[in-house]
C-alpha cells in the first residue's frame, strides 16, 4: 500500500479510535448518574484512545520510512558476489546506480551483468515485501493501540492527566527540532568534512592558495588531482562581504538614526515599512538585478573611464548585496536607538547640545553595542548569502583584492559543486561541505557574538 | 555677556552647519535607499510587462493531406505525427513566393515558433473537417519575431535575425497580419526551451505544493514549540540552550539548510529528490526559528489575568493554554506564519542543492511529483541565453513579487483586524 | 531645527496682554476657589527671569495658565504643588526643553534679562547653555566622570586647553561636592556611582558651563534621605553664584532650600510668597490646605 493511502488509513482508524473512545465514557457514566462521575471529561477518554491507536503506529511508520531504503540498499550489496564487491566510495556508489537504474527499469536487465540483474531483481522484491510488512505492522500496531485504550477506559482513570503530560512532552519534542536541527547540521557537514580531510589535508584547504576542484572520478584517471586551497574562496568572500557592509552600514545606520531622531512621524510611517520591503524582496531576484542591470552598468561606466571591470565584478554583486541588507542593519540600529532612554537626550540638550551633538556624542557611544552586535548579524548575512552570488560573481577563484575583477565565495562553490547530478563521495563534493562547515562554523560564532551584545545590551536599559 | 554666551555665540554657525549636513546625510541615506528600491522595480517592471504579450501572425493554412501525411482525421495516431511544420513552411512560402532557396525557406519557417504546429494539431483534433481546406489562422510567432516587433527602431536593428527575416516581417506587420495579445500560456504551462511556449504554471504549482507542505510541519510545530517555551518551559540550562538554538537558526545561511537536506533527508533517509516533500522539509526546518519567534511574542501579549481567572476556575495548566492563551494569541502566530511562508516562498539557495532545479515541462500533481519552484524558475531562466528569457524571467519576478505583497498586505491586514489591544 | 521653527511661529502669535493688576483684597475666593491672579508677592525688582501670562499647551490641552512670575537673581524659588499640577512642565519651558516635545506649545512672555526666550532669533542652545538643567533621575552619560563633567565645555569650546579643561572640571565637580570622591576614578564611568553621586555629577556637569539660571526638576525624587541632604547642601551653597529654580514634591525640602516658594495648582500659580510666610501663614485657602496635607 502506498504512504499516503496508509497514512489516511490511520486517519480514519484515530477518528473511529475517538469515536469509540467517547461513547464508552458515556455508557460507562450512565449508570454512575452522568459524566461528573467520570474522573475526566468524556473528551479525555476518546483523545487517549486516539493518541494510543495513532502515536505507536506514526512512530513505527516514520522510522520505518526514514531506514529502510538505507536497510534495502546496503542488504543489496551485501549480497553481490565477492568480485563484484566495490572497493572505493566512488565505485560503490556507481554500482549502486546502476542497479537502481536497472531495478526502476531504466536500464534493460539484458545489457548489465546477470549478479547485477539479481541484485537489481533482489531490490525490488525487499522493496515491495519491505512496503506490505509496513502496511501490516502500522495497522496491527494502530489496532492494538486503539484496542487497549478503549479497554482501559474506567470511571476511576485519570485520562485528563495522562493526555496532557503525553501533549506535554509532543510540545516539548516540538521544541527541541531546534536542537535537532543544529546536530542535524553539524552532523552533516562534519562527517563528510572528516571524509574530505582524509582525502585533502586541513592545512593545504585553509591555506592553500589555489582553488581548482576538478577532480577524475578514479584514481587512475589522468589530471585526478585537483587543487583544495580555500584562500581565494574566503577573500572573494570577505571581498564581496566588505563592499557589501560599506554599502549598508553607513546607508543604514544614517537611515535609522535620521527615522529615530528627526523625521516627523507622518514621514517614519511611510519611509519605515517601504525600506522594509528591499529585506523582503526575494535574493533570487537581486541576483537577477545585479547580473543583467547592475553588472553591465558598472562596466559601462567602468569603460568609459578607462577601466577594466570584469563583466562579473565583485563590486556589483557587493553593491546590491548591500542594497539588500540596508533594511536589516536599518532595523536593528532603529530598535537599539529608540532603546536609549530619553533622560539620556534630555540631559545633553539640556546642556546645550544641538541634537546631532547629542546623537553623535550621547546617544550614539550608548548605542554602540548593539549596533556593533547589529553589524555582526548583518556580516553573517552577507558571508552567507548566496543567490546574488551565484548569479552575480564569478566562477574563477582569483585571489585579488581588486573590486572590479571577477572573484568567487565560498556560498557560489558550494552550489557548484553540489547542483547537477555529482557522485556523492568523490572529493569533489565532500568539498562542498568543507566549505559548509566553514561557513556554518563563521556564522555560528558572529551569530552567537552578535546575540550576546545585543541581549546584554537590552539588559542594560530594561 | 558672560563668558559662556559670548563662547557659545562664537561656536554657533559652526555647529549648526554640522547639525544640517548631518541631517542632509540621514535624509541622503534614505533617499539612496528609497531609490535603489525605485530603481529595482522600474528596472524589474520594464523588462518584464512585455513578456505578458506575444505576437501571433496571420497565415493562411492549407490542411493538405500528402503535406501532413494524414488520410483520417480521426485517428489520434496519425493525427500526432502530421507533419504540421510542413504545412506552416508551405503557408509561408506561400505568403512569401519569392522565396525558394533552401537557406531562406529555412529562416523562413524559423518565423513562426514550434508551437504553431501543436496548436494546428490541437485544431485539427477538433475539427477533423478541416483535412484538406484552407483556414485563415492566428499562430504563434517565434520568440526572436516577438521580440523584433516589440522593439522600438534601436532594437529592431540590433535584432539577430537576418535581413530578409526582417524584411519578411516588417512586410506582414504593415499589411496588418501580425497581432499582440495577451499572453495567457505563461500562465498556464510549464517550462520550456522556447521561451514563446514558456510558462510558470508549473513553478507555480511546485510552489504551491512545497508552501503546503512547509506550512503543515511549520506551524504547528512552531506553535507547539512557542507554547513549550512560553508555558511549560523550566527555567533551566536545557531550555537556554533550546533558546540559543533557535535564535541562531533564524541567522543561519539558508544554503546551509540545502546542505542538511542533502546529507540528511536524502542521503540519509533516502527522500526523493526534487519534490515538494523534500523541498518542504528543507524549508520548514528553515521557517521554524520565525515562527517560533514571532509565537512566542504573540503568547507573551496575553495577559497573565486571563490566565489567573482560568486557573481561579480549577482549569489545568493544559486546559489554560488551550482554551484561553492559545485562541488570544492564534492572530499573532497566523501573522508570524504567514511572513514565514512569504521568506519560504522566495527562497531559493538551499533548494538548488536537493535536486529542486530539475527543467520541468510537465505540472506536478501532487507533492510526490518531481518539480522546481517559482524562485528557482526565476534563477533558471536568469541562466538561460535567449534574449526572451530575459523578459519572463522579470515577468515571473512579478509574479512572484506580487505573491510576496498579497502575503505580507495579509499578514497586516490580518494583525489590524484581529489583534487585540489589552 | 524644525521644532525651534515651529515654536518660533508660535511665539509669534503670542497674547500680548497688560501685565495683570494684582489686587489681593478683591478675590473672590467663595465662588470659584481660585483667585483670578496670584496672591502674595510673584514679582521681584530686577529679576533674572521675567515670566508673564505664560501658558501651556499639549495639543488642544492646556496645561498651564496664565503663570506670572519672577525669578530674582540669585534667589533659590521652588515650585511646589500636588502631582499633575503642571510645575515641572512649567519648569521645562524656561529653558525651551519643551521643544523635544511636537504637541507641546508655549505662549506668554518668558524674558531672561532682557532677551524673549521664544524670539525666533533667540538660540535655543545659547539659551540651554545659559539656563541649564538638571533632571529627575541622575542621567550620567554612559562614558567616564571627567568626560560627563568635560562634555559640555566642550560641545561650547569654552576650554583652548587640557589643562583649562581640567580646571573646569575640577572646579565643578569641587562645587557640585563630588571632588574628594571621585578625584583618584576621574576616568571611570559616570554610571558606576551611586545614585547621590551620580545626582551630584549631572549637577557638576550642568555648573561646567557656567548657566546663569540652573533648573532643577525634582533632583532628590529618586534619591535616600543621606544623598538628599547633602545635594540640599549644594543647593545652598551654589546661591551664591546661581539663580535657581527647584521643583520638590517634599514641602520640608522646599522650606529648607527656598527664598521664595511658589504653589501651583492644577496648571494654575495660585500664591507666590517668602517661604516662610507659605509655610507659617499661607494667604491662600489651598496652600494652606496643601501644606496642612489635607491633598497631595
Amino acid at each position: 500500500m502506498q504512504t499516503g493511502n496508509l497514512l489516511l488509513l490511520l486517519i480514519v482508524m484515530v477518528a473511529l479510535a475517538y469515536y469509540l473512545g467517547h461513547q464508552r465514557s458515556l455508557a460507562l457514566a450512565r449508570p454512575l448518574g452522568g459524566i461528573r462521575h467520570l474522573h475526566s471529561l468524556p473528551f479525555y477518554y476518546a483523545m487517549r484512545a486516539a493518541l494510543w491507536c495513532a502515536l505507536p503506529a506514526l512512530l513505527i511508520l516514520g522510522g520505518w520510512l526514514a531506514f529502510d531504503d538505507t536497510i534495502i540498499r546496503q542488504t543489496v550489496m551485501q549480497g553481490l558476489p565477492e568480485a563484484l564487491r566495490p572497493d572505493s566510495d566512488g565505485a560503490r556508489g556507481l554500482l549502486l546506480s546502476q542497479i537502481q537504474n536497472v531495478a526502476s527499469g531504466a536500464l534493460s536487465p539484458e545489457s548489465v551483468d546477470p549478479a547485477i540483474a539479481a541484485a537489481a531483481e533482489r531490490l525490488n522484491n525487499l522493496r515491495t515485501t519491505s512496503a506490505m510488512a509496513l502496511t501490516v505492522v502500522v495497522i496491527a500496531v494502530g489496532l492494538v493501540g486503539a484496542a487497549w485504550g478503549w479497554v482501559k477506559i474506567a470511571p476511576q482513570l485519570r485520562a485528563r492527566q495522562q493526555v496532557e503530560s503525553i501533549l506535554r512532552v509532543i510540545f516539548m519534542l516540538c521544541a527541541t527540532v531546534a536542537i535537532l536541527t543544529t546536530v542535524g547540521i553539524l552532523m552533516s557537514v562534519l562527517f563528510e568534512s572528516i571524509r574530505f580531510f582524509q582525502k585533502v589535508s586541513p592545512a593545504e584547504f585553509l591555506f592553500g592558495l589555489q582553488w581548482s576542484p576538478q577532480t577524475a572520478l578514479r584514481a587512475d584517471q589522468v589530471a585526478s588531482s585537483g587543487a583544495f586551497g580555500a584562500i581565494p574562496l574566503f577573500v572573494g568572500t570577505l571581498l564581496i562581504s566588505t563592499i557589501a557592509l560599506l554599502v549598508a552600514v553607513p546607508i543604514g545606520l544614517m537611515s535609522a538614526i535620521y527615522l529615530a531622531e528627526y523625521a516627523p512621524p507622518k514621514v517614519r510611517s511611510v519611509a519605515k515599512p517601504m525600506l522594509e520591503i528591499l529585506a523582503g524582496v526575494p535574493t533570487v531576484v537581486y541576483g537577477f538585478f545585479a547580473a543583467l542591470t547592475v553588472a553591465p552598468f558598472i562596466r559601462g561606466v567602468g569603460e568609459s573611464i578607462g577601466l577594466d571591470v570584469a563583466s562579473e565584478s565583485a563590486l556589483a554583486a557587493g553593491l546590491v548585496m548591500g542594497v539588500m541588507i540596508i533594511p536589516f542593519v536599518s532595523s536593528l540600529s532603529d530598535d537599539v536607538i529608540t532603546a536609549v532612554p530619553q533622560v539620556m537626550r534630555d540631559g545633553s540638550l539640556g546642556l546645550g547640545a544641538t541634537r546631532s551633538e547629542t546623537i553623535r556624542k550621547v546617544v550614539f557611544p550608548a548605542a554602540l553595542p548593539g549596533i556593533m552586535g547589529g553589524i555582526l548579524l548583518a556580516a553573517s548575512r552577507a558571508i552567507g548569502e548566496t543567490m546574488i552570488v551565484v548569479m552575480a560573481a564569478g566562477l574563477a577563484a582569483n585571489l585579488t583584492a581588486n573590486p572590479l575583477d571577477a572573484v568567487t565565495t565560498v556560498t557560489v562553490q558550494i552550489v557548484t559543486l553540489l547542483t547537477g547530478d555529482q557522485e556523492f563521495d568523490s572529493a569533489k563534493t565532500l568539498a562542498a561541505f568543507a566549505l559548509g562547515l566553514m561557513l556554518f562554523l563563521t556564522t555560528l560564532c558572529l551569530n552567537i557574538l552578535a546575540l550576546h551584545i545585543v541581549k546584554k545590551y537590552r539588559e542594560q536599559y530594561e | 555677556m558672560s563668558k559662556t554666551t559670548e563662547q557659545v555665540r562664537k561656536s554657533l554657525a559652526r555647529r549648526y552647519r554640522a547639525e544640517r549636513r548631518f541631517r542632509a546625510y540621514g535624509i541622503i541615506s534614505i533617499a539612496i535607499g528609497l531609490a535603489a528600491l525605485a530603481i529595482l522595480f522600474t528596472d524589474i517592471i520594464g523588462k518584464g510587462h512585455s513578456a505578458f504579450f506575444e505576437h501571433y501572425v496571420k497565415l493562411d493554412i492549407t490542411f493538405n493531406e500528402q503535406t501532413l501525411d494524414i488520410e483520417n482525421a480521426g485517428d489520434p495516431e496519425q493525427l500526432n505525427y502530421g507533419n504540421y511544420d510542413g504545412i506552416v513552411r508551405e503557408a509561408l512560402k506561400a505568403r512569401f513566393p519569392g522565396v525558394t532557396e533552401r537557406l531562406q525557406v529555412r529562416e523562413l519557417s524559423a518565423l513562426m515558433s514550434i508551437g504553431a504546429g501543436y496548436e494546428l494539431r490541437d485544431l485539427l483534433r477538433e475539427n477533423p473537417e478541416w483535412l484538406g481546406t484552407t483556414q485563415t489562422l492566428w499562430l504563434l510567432a517565434d520568440d526572436d519575431v516577438d521580440l523584433f516587433l516589440k522593439a522600438g527602431e534601436k532594437g529592431r536593428e540590433d535584432s539577430r535575425m537576418s535581413v530578409e527575416q526582417k524584411a519578411w516581417i516588417t512586410e506582414l506587420e504593415a499589411a496588418g497580419d501580425t497581432e499582440r495579445r495577451f499572453n495567457a500560456s505563461f500562465f498556464s504551462s510549464g517550462d520550456s526551451r522556447e521561451p514563446e511556449l514558456a510558462g510558470i504554471w508549473s513553478a507555480v504549482v511546485g510552489s504551491f505544493f512545497t508552501m503546503l507542505v512547509t506550512l503543515c510541519l511549520s506551524f504547528p510545530i512552531g506553535v507547539a514549540a512557542a507554547i513549550y517555551l512560553e508555558e511549560f518551559a523550566p527555567r533551566n540550562r536545557f531550555t537556554d540552550f533550546i533558546e540559543v538554538n533557535i535564535n541562531n537558526l533564524a541567522a543561519v545561511p539558508s544554503i546551509i539548510f540545502g546542505l542538511l537536506g542533502l546529507a540528511i533527508f536524502i542521503n540519509l533517509f533516502g527522500v526523493p529528490r526534487s519534490v515538494p516533500v523534500l523541498g518542504g522539509l528543507v524549508l520548514t526546518l528553515m521557517t521554524l526559528p520565525t515562527i517560533i519567534i514571532t509565537s512566542r511574542a504573540s503568547i507573551k501579549t496575553v495577559p497573565p489575568s486571563i490566565r489567573e481567572a482560568a486557573m481561579g476556575l480549577g482549569a489545568s495548566r493544559m486546559q489554560v493554554v488551550l482554551h484561553h492563551v492559545l485562541p488570544l494569541a492564534l492572530p499573532g502566530m497566523l501573522t508570524g506564519a504567514i511572513i514565514g511562508m512569504a521568506q519560504a516562498l522566495g527562497e531559493t539557495a538551499p533548494l538548488l542543492l536537493i535536486g529542486m532545479v530539475a527543467f520541468i515541462v510537465d505540472i506536478p500533481t501532487g507533492p510526490l511529483d518531481a518539480s522546481t519552484v517559482l524562485p528557482v524558475q526565476i534563477y533558471l531562466w536568469a541562466d538561460s541565453p535567449e534574449q526572451s528569457f530575459v523578459a519572463m524571467t522579470s515577468a515571473a519576478i512579478m509574479v512572484l513579487l506580487a505573491f510576496l505583497i498579497a502575503m505580507n498586505t495579509l499578514a497586516v491586514v490580518l494583525r489590524k483586524r484581529l489583534e487585540r489591544r489589552w | 531645527m524644525d521644532t525651534a521653527e515651529k515654536l518660533d511661529k508660535n511665539a509669534s502669535g503670542r497674547n500680548h496682554a497688560e501685565e495683570p493688576m494684582i489686587d489681593l483684597e478683591e478675590q473672590p475666593m467663595q465662588e470659584t476657589r481660585y483667585p483670578e491672579h496670584t496672591v502674595g508677592t510673584p514679582f521681584v525688582d530686577d529679576p533674572k527671569m521675567r515670566l508673564r501670562d505664560v501658558d501651556v499647551f499639549y495639543g488642544d490641552n492646556q496645561a498651564i495658565h496664565k503663570v506670572s512670575l519672577d525669578i530674582g537673581k540669585n534667589e533659590v524659588v521652588a515650585l511646589i504643588g500636588p502631582s499633575g499640577c503642571g510645575k515641572s512642565t512649567f519648569l521645562r519651558s524656561l529653558n525651551r526643553m519643551n521643544d523635544t516635545i511636537d504637541i507641546c506649545r508655549v505662549t506668554g512672555e518668558l524674558f531672561l534679562e532682557d532677551q524673549d526666550l521664544y524670539d525666533p532669533k533667540m538660540d535655543v542652545v545659547e539659551l540651554r547653555a545659559r539656563v541649564g538643567m538638571v533632571f529627575q533621575k541622575p542621567n550620567p552619560f554612559p562614558k567616564s566622570i571627567y568626560d560627563n563633567v568635560a562634555y559640555g565645555p566642550r560641545l561650547h569650546g569654552l576650554a583652548n586647553k587640557k589643562y583649562e579643561l581640567d580646571e573646569i572640571v575640577e572646579t565643578s565637580l569641587r562645587k557640585a561636592g563630588l571632588w574628594d570622591e571621585v578625584k583618584d576614578r576621574l576616568h571611570a564611568p559616570g554610571t558606576g556611582l551611586s545614585g547621590g553621586q551620580q545626582q551630584r555629577l549631572c549637577i557638576a556637569r550642568t555648573i561646567a558651563v557656567s548657566p546663569e539660571v540652573v533648573l532643577m526638576d525634582e533632583p532628590c525624587s529618586a534619591l535616600d534621605p543621606i544623598a538628599t541632604a547633602k545635594i540640599e547642601e549644594l543647593i545652598d551653597e551654589l546661591t551664591e553664584s546661581y539663580t535657581i529654580a527647584i521643583v520638590t514634591h517634599s514641602m520640608q525640602q522646599a522650606a529648607r532650600v527656598s527664598n521664595r516658594t511658589a504653589y501651583f495648582h492644577l496648571g494654575r500659580l495660585i500664591e507666590v510668597n517668602d517661604t516662610e510666610t507659605v509655610f507659617t501663614k499661607p494667604e491662600h485657602e489651598l496652600t494652606e490646605a496643601y501644606i496642612t496635607g489635607r491633598f497631595g
